[in-house]
């Protein structure tokens, strides 16, 4: 859909998984929830978080694949194996920095969440941004994402991988790109700072 | 005799819980059979009463469409309301009356199974007199079918006896909203939420037991709002909190007190509000005095700060609204609770003004609705008084019955089956209720059931509670009649026929009329449709509190629901209340009431020296009967846990999903442990949505609010102990959960 974006927040998360059970009646994919849902550490916390695929500008997955099985359109989303193509190698469901691919050993092909296209290129939100009860997946307008309290960014940092995405992770508003490993915050003479701003 | 005619096992075999997982015709049928058309509806389940659009094709529901336009949800739906549609085309489904039989249930013709149901009723009432029938109604059936019930209760029955599910979950809010403003409904459209600067809630786990209000508190907290979340457990919601208060279960009247007592020693009260619209104020500022933040502390193990921040924010801000459901209300002094909430609402001048206003979350689907037009035991349409004289004698003219014949207020839920267990009550008939897991101590239940002499019950599925029945009477899903519902908000919403009744059962209402001419009474229920009966309603709420005079189908469906009262065919309907300050009292003031400290009614001691809490989990719903039907629903919860802390645990040497046995004065079970560091150390809570040895309500006590008679499910005292396993021949659904089943079909 023309002017909307795909923001994850997982702080708003309450893990009701109705984004799964929602993903799972998609049409093409009926039966099966391309989502990825964590409860961080239940026994610590309540905190919980659910994503979808985040739509690499250069998507890793893709570049692994032996088979160039994995497409990415212009309207850059990153589709699902294509399946006279897929060898179910694993090489994606492998190399993925967030851990998104899925093996569908019954298929013997890759799939993965590809934003819902049937929905979106009719003028729908994706099926789990549309029902996610605290929209911590939210397909909304840049504007409309301006009013809340944490703020979006696509700039993520995997050691010296810097992977730019479609889909936004809503953060603390101080913050600009997200890094994971302490090694990113880390001074070495060799390297520049990876996690500083551009 | 009710005893269940045949062992548990063999009637679980034949009519459930069985898991129904794929929609009719297998996961792919859609792609070469797609949807006929879609159906503007509702959510079956809780009383946040979601838009959706249902996936009809040849008469039976496919699947779902979120309903975007819906301004309430926007789409939004909880894992419960997008596997709803899975009820239908079920293999448990009731496609015919049963009668009981020596091998269980056999399936009879309507003629005979009616004949029984107004037969028996009658001659049990011939001989131990009209009241020793009792009827047992539900919120989930429409505001049409509560109506309709009421009436049947009262006009072709003849009894006092009638009440309700909503017995056990919006009673205790109902009585303290009445009492302090003459009505019994939120006080705000929840639109009003995100413009809250406070946001106070005490006793809700939003998160799972109303999930689409998550998007409104965070809203709130997106526009500066401050979250404040009271409760003996970290709930989902509590993470974005902006104080958290975890308090002792059972001492929110002394949390709230405190507060009312920080907020009057600061003088931060609003003497304007008070003096021009309010009553009896200094008989509850000189009850604040005794409650110092030292005690308080004391009783509610919150610390003293906390408390005294809480009551601060508060009392400095102009736009508080303070949120409350069934963790506030199940207790037996769940009318003071809510009252309580009310006096700081009206000490500081929150309401009647917009993002402010003290709110119940209503819990069931039809829970306002339901409560509104005569299924209570004390009430006539409108939210009128069984005991008004003109009350009485307005609707007994609408009836076309002499005002005398209308009998006085019977017993409460909860005391219907006391007088079942005592010989008093003879025969029931139930609809939409299934006491057997819902009611506290369920034993007791089960004993009362035993001794029933006539018991006949309606439904779509045979519930626990339908195994005890003589005649099982299928009756229909939400989806099936049309019908208008209420939401949390006070939405009058409408319910859209999606379907026909499968099979040969038959809609609810055609059931009740059917009866009513069976019993002789035929002339008063004159009703071909449910139009015909909101058409009744209409005129019979007219003048009432809950005024639907104004309600029509087309009039819901152009404007997306319509907030009551809404006395007239112009009238826009009433969103948020008291907004020129007046009130639906007698004085058009608003009441303070002065609340009164009382202990548990199963007070924690050496023996049993832990609280025991119950609640829901966000994937399953109230008894279960339709959730626990549901694959993708059950596989998110497959069991009960019982959530205890990890000192807890330390101390009984328990690891997470070790057996333990919860011990209270009434019985024992034996579930697994879930180990969170989300739960107070002095309190184990158990989820009570199964049936049989799983079953939360084995646990809890009989001890009610002596006003609103609603249990105290919130607070038992137990004690807990390492087990190595249940009794091998309890039920065990996980273990025998087959996995070939969610295949394609």
């Amino acid at each position: 859909m023309f002017g909307y974006e795909f923001y994850v927040d997982p702080s708003r998360c309450i893990g009701c998984r109705s984004c799964m059970q929602a993903c799972e009646e998609c049409e093409t994919h009926r039966g099966k929830s391309m989502i990825n849902f964590d409860f961080i550490e239940r026994r610590e916390s309540i905190s919980s978080a659910a994503y979808v695929c985040w739509h690499c500008d250069e998507p890793t997955c893709a570049q692994v694949c032996p088979a160039d099985a994995i497409k990415k359109g212009e309207d850059g989303i990153v589709q699902s194996s294509l399946k006279p193509r897929c060898i179910a190698c694993n090489n994606c469901v492998l190399a993925c920095p967030f851990g998104i691919p899925k093996m569908m050993e019954a298929e013997q092909q890759m799939m993965k969440c590809d934003m819902c296209y049937d929905r979106t290129s009719v003028g729908k939100k994706p099926m789990c941004a549309t029902v996610c009860p605290s929209q911590a997946l939210a397909y909304v307008r840049p504007e409309e994402i301006a009013s809340r309290r944490e703020k979006p960014t696509n700039i993520f940092y995997f050691g010296n991988q810097k992977i730019t995405t479609k889909v936004y992770m809503m953060t603390p508003s101080e913050r600009e790109g997200i890094a994971l490993d302490v090694m990113d915050y880390m001074w070495e003479e060799r390297h520049e700072l990876v996690a500083t701003r551009e | 005799m009710a005893k269940a005619p045949v062992s548990e096992e063999i009637l679980k075999e034949k009519f459930g819980p069985h898991l129904n997982y794929v929609p009719h015709g297998g996961w792919k049928d859609e792609s070469s059979h797609p949807a006929e058309k879609l159906v503007k509806t509702h959510c079956c389940f809780c009383g946040q009463q979601c838009g959706i659009q249902l996936k009809v094709r040849e008469n039976r529901v496919i699947g779902f469409e979120p309903w975007e336009e819906f301004p309430f949800n926007r789409g939004m739906l909880c894992p419960k309301g997008v596997k709803r549609y899975l009820q239908g085309n079920h293999p448990d489904r009731l496609l015919s009356p049963l009668m009981r039989s020596e091998k269980g249930f056999r399936p009879a013709g309507w003629d005979e199974a009616l004949s029984f149901t107004a037969g028996r009723m009658r001659e049990i009432q011939e001989t131990h007199g009209k009241d020793a029938i009792a009827i047992f109604g539900g919120a989930s059936l429409s505001t049409e079918k509560s109506y309709l019930m009421g009436k049947f209760a009262r006009v072709a029955l003849g009894t006092r006896h009638i009440d309700y599910n909503g017995r056990l979950c919006m009673v205790s809010a109902g009585t303290a909203y009445k009492l302090a403003f003459g009505i019994d409904r939120s006080t705000i459209p929840w639109s009003e939420i995100p413009k809250a600067e406070v946001l106070f809630v005490i006793g809700a786990n939003i998160g799972d037991c109303a999930p689409i209000t998550t998007d409104y508190v965070w809203r709130c907290r997106d526009n500066g709002g401050k979250l404040i979340v009271a409760d003996p457990r970290m709930t989902p919601i509590t993470r974005n909190a902006d104080l958290y208060l975890p308090l002792r279960p059972g001492t929110d009247l002394a949390l709230l007190m405190g507060m009312l007592h920080v907020i009057l020693r600061d003088g931060l009260e609003d003497r304007e509000f008070i003096e021009q619209y309010t009553t009896g104020f200094e008989a509850v500022a000189e009850s604040a005095k005794q409650w110092d933040l030292r005690k308080v502390a004391e009783m509610t193990g919150v610390p003293p700060e906390a408390i005294e921040k809480a009551a601060r924010w508060i009392g400095k801000s102009k736009r508080v609204i303070m949120m409350h459901a069934r963790g506030l209300e199940h207790q037996s002094k769940g009318v003071e609770n809510c009252l309580a909430v009310i006096n700081i609402a009206l000490v500081t001048g929150n309401i009647g003004r917009e993002g402010a206003g003290p709110t119940m979350i209503t819990g069931q689907g039809n829970g306002q609705g339901g409560r509104e037009h005569g299924q209570k035991c004390d009430q006539l349409p409108g939210q009128r008084s069984l005991t008004d004289p003109a009350a009485r004698e307005y609707v007994a003219g609408v009836w076309g019955i002499p005002p005398e014949e209308l009998p006085q207020p019977g017993y409460t839920a909860q005391e219907i089956m006391e007088a079942i267990h005592r010989g008093e009550i003879k025969g029931l008939l139930s609809t939409c209720f299934n006491p057997l897991v819902s009611l506290p101590d369920a034993n007791f239940t089960r004993e009362a059931l035993s001794k029933l002499e006539f018991f006949g019950v309606i439904d779509f599925f045979l519930s626990e509670t339908a195994h005890h029945a003589d005649v099982v009477l299928a009756g229909s899903l939400h989806e099936e009649e049309d019908g208008l519902g209420c939401s949390a908000e006070g939405r009058v919403i409408h319910w859209q026929k999606s379907v026909d009744p499968p099979g040969d059962a038959r809609c609810d209402s055609d059931i009740i009329i059917e009866l009513a001419h069976r019993l002789g009474r035929g002339q008063y229920f004159p009703f071909k449709n449910p139009a015909d009966i909101l058409e009744e309603l209409r005129i019979a709420s007219r003048g009432g509190i809950a005024d639907y005079y104004g309600i029509t189908y087309e009039r819901v469906d152009a404007e997306m629901g319509i907030f009551w009262p809404c006395p007239t065919l112009d009238h826009p309907g009433t969103p948020r209340l008291f907004v020129d300050r007046k009130f639906y009292t007698h004085d058009e003031k608003a009441h303070f009431n002065v609340t009164e400290w009382r202990p548990s009614g199963d007070p924690v001691s050496d023996d049993y020296p832990l609280f025991l809490t119950t609640g829901r989990v966000v994937s399953q719903y109230l008894s279960g009967t339709q959730t626990r039907r549901i694959g993708a629903l059950v596989d998110q919860n497959p069991e009960p846990r019982a959530e205890i802390h990890p000192r807890l645990a330390e101390q009984h040497g328990i690891n997470d999903g070790d057996w333990i046995t919860l011990t209270t004065r009434r019985d024992d079970l034996t579930i697994r442990a879930m180990v969170v560091k989300t739960i107070r150390p002095d309190t184990v809570f158990m989820p009570y949505h199964w049936a049989g040895t799983r079953s939360a309500n084995r646990l809890t006590h009989r001890t009610l609010d002596p006003r609103s008679k609603i249990p105290e499910f919130k607070v038992s005292a137990c004690r807990i102990v390492r087990a190595n396993g249940p009794d091998p021949s309890e039920d065990d659904r996980a273990a025998h959960h087959n996995d070939a089943s969610r295949g394609d079909s």
